[in-house]
């Protein structure tokens, strides 16, 4: 009896030390794929400016020309101010739907073969994944600020608010991304992703707040924004950046964000290697 | 018992399709194994069995004693993979595409610039550490993949089509090198391809496989004379039936011919 209770407490000693393992693999794997994309930024930083030129059209021509709408501006008094995290968030999402047009165009290619035979957990690659897609995000999100700051487009500097926004935008940014791998894996061509793609991309688009106030919206299609996570990462970086409240709670958007995320992920984990076998 | 594979009536299937038909095999320790046929014969997807990312349907399979099912972890620890397609990131210098796979093989930190050195040594890619993977020839592509499959040290490593789309210097550089490495570390190799001469010269045995089947297996020599003929070309005409022609299907071809344009 005394030797069972050993031998339990041995077995429970050795899950605990593999789960910590699994946790460093999770954590080394996921900085490494981070670090890889970093690196690939400095190599190619023109695509940050080329991927730069949507957003500032539709922030300077569709913005500039709705200027004076009140309405739409949710009451704000620039347009171009309340369109500013939409559009940041729209760009993002770009980034990250087209990363499950990679993972596709990796399957041709090896990479993803030869992760899943290493000893990284499934979730490092799917998060890891997610990490690219926010860091690009991310680069994507400070070259619009910067120019948000040179026109003098009022939005509220502080410190907080602006890392709060990014930090949101970095997460929901990821859970795109966990989204477009797992439609990669059902999808599993390139030329039926690019239609699956944009199916996705414009209704999560159109039927969130990025352009426009929920509150103008009829009544189903404000029943589908409540859905959409685009929304409240929309919500969130606004009342972060402009500082005023556009009809949400901010850490409802923080919760709805992060569980969008997670679940995302997981079901990417599992899905994925579907993709690239 | 000295055999680190061990394959016992391995059976893959894919919806309808029976990808491997009831395979046994075994790959002594230190060894150059062969897995030889043409284009859709199922050498990928057994591969594919044994480095863990597809699940046997029935039948069992080990590496280095672990079952390949109940200890993927284990099994992924020890061995190195190259897959056939190409596996650099190309936006990624060569230098930059080791300390990755450092970093995800397991690779301790402190450990790291020495094994990477001893892997650029091992692959002779000293010259082009920093230039980007997208303008490596197929060659160097090659040495530098085998380079970041040794990082940890493995004691197998699995090639699938190692030198497809190579002219013929290239090819025989990465033999060379793989050769030294099986000299110096006693690395166990398990290599696919459908080049009968290479296998003749640089496989310790080899396994013909057909159809998802083993048609023979045996060295070189023992299958020449178990047929009574002078090449391994006519081994396998002898053991299937009909002579090693193009098979495969469309997107076997279309990948192949990618990768050829890639590698070029």
């Amino acid at each position: 009896m005394h030797a069972e209770a050993a031998g339990s407490r041995a077995g429970w000693a050795e899950s605990v030390g593999e789960l910590a393992a699994g946790l460093r693999r999770l954590r080394n794997g996921i900085a490494a794929m981070g670090w890889a994309e970093l690196r690939k930024l400095r190599h190619d930083n023109l695509d940050i400016a080329t991927r730069s030129v949507q957003p500032l059209l539709w922030l300077f021509i569709f913005g500039t020309a709705l200027r004076r709408n009140r309405v739409l501006a949710g009451g704000f008094h620039d347009y171009r101010a309340y369109l500013a995290p939409g559009i940041m968030a729209q760009a993002a999402l770009f980034i990250a739907i087209f990363f499950g047009l990679a993972v596709i165009w990796e399957r041709d290619v090896g990479q993803l073969q030869r992760l899943l035979a290493t000893p990284l957990p499934r979730l490092a690659i799917v998060l890891g994944k997610a990490v690219g897609a926010g860091i690009r995000a991310l680069a994507q999100a400070l070259v619009l600020l910067a120019v948000l700051a040179a026109t003098g487009i009022s939005i509220r500097w502080s410190v907080g608010g602006v890392l709060g926004a990014l930090v949101l935008l970095v997460l929901a940014t990821g859970g795109f991304a966990c989204l477009s791998m797992i439609l990669a894996s059902l999808v599993r061509t390139r030329e039926r992703f690019m239609g699956i793609g944009q199916m996705v991309m414009m209704p999560l688009f159109f039927a969130s707040s990025a352009l426009y106030p929920l509150s103008i919206m009829p009544g189903w299609l404000r029943v589908v924004a409540h859905g959409n996570p685009l929304t409240y990462e929309v919500h969130g970086m606004r009342q972060l950046l402009l500082g005023v409240s556009t009809g949400g709670t901010l850490w409802v958007d923080f919760l709805f964000v992060g569980v969008f995320l997670a679940v995302a992920a997981m079901i990417a984990a599992k899905t994925y290697p579907r993709a690239i076998l | 018992m000295s055999e680190l594979v061990q394959v016992e009536d391995l059976v893959v299937r894919f919806g309808d399709v029976e990808a491997v038909r009831g395979v046994s095999f075994g790959v002594e320790a230190g060894e150059s194994f062969g897995l030889l046929g043409p284009n859709g014969a199922g050498k990928t997807t057994t591969i594919r069995v044994l480095t863990t990312l597809l699940r046997p349907t029935a039948g069992r399979a080990f590496v280095a004693g672990h079952d390949v099912v109940r200890d993927g972890l284990a099994i992924r620890r020890i061995l190195g993979y190259i897959p056939q397609a190409i596996s650099i990131d190309g936006a990624l210098t060569a230098r930059e595409n080791l300390e990755f796979y450092a970093r995800v093989t397991d690779v301790p930190r402190r450990e790291r610039r020495e094994r990477i050195e001893d892997a650029v040594d091992a692959m002779g890619l000293g010259a082009f550490l920093d230039r980007l993977g997208r303008t490596l020839s197929g060659g160097m592509l090659r040495r530098l993949e085998i380079a970041t499959a040794l990082l940890n040290r493995p004691e197998i490593l699995f090639l699938d089509e190692p030198t497809v789309g190579l002219d013929p210097t290239a090819r025989r550089l990465v033999w060379e090198r793989l050769e030294e490495l099986r000299e110096e570390s006693g690395t166990t190799l398990l290599v696919t391809t459908h080049q009968m001469e290479e296998a003749e010269r640089q496989c310790d045995r080899i396994a013909i496989m057909d159809h998802g089947q083993l048609a023979a297996q045996g060295t070189p020599a023992e299958l020449c004379n178990e047929f009574g003929v002078e090449t391994l070309d006519d081994v396998f005409t002898a053991a299937t039936g009909r002579s090693l022609t193009e098979g495969g299907s469309f997107r076997d071809a279309r990948r192949s011919r990618r990768l050829s344009r890639r590698l070029g």
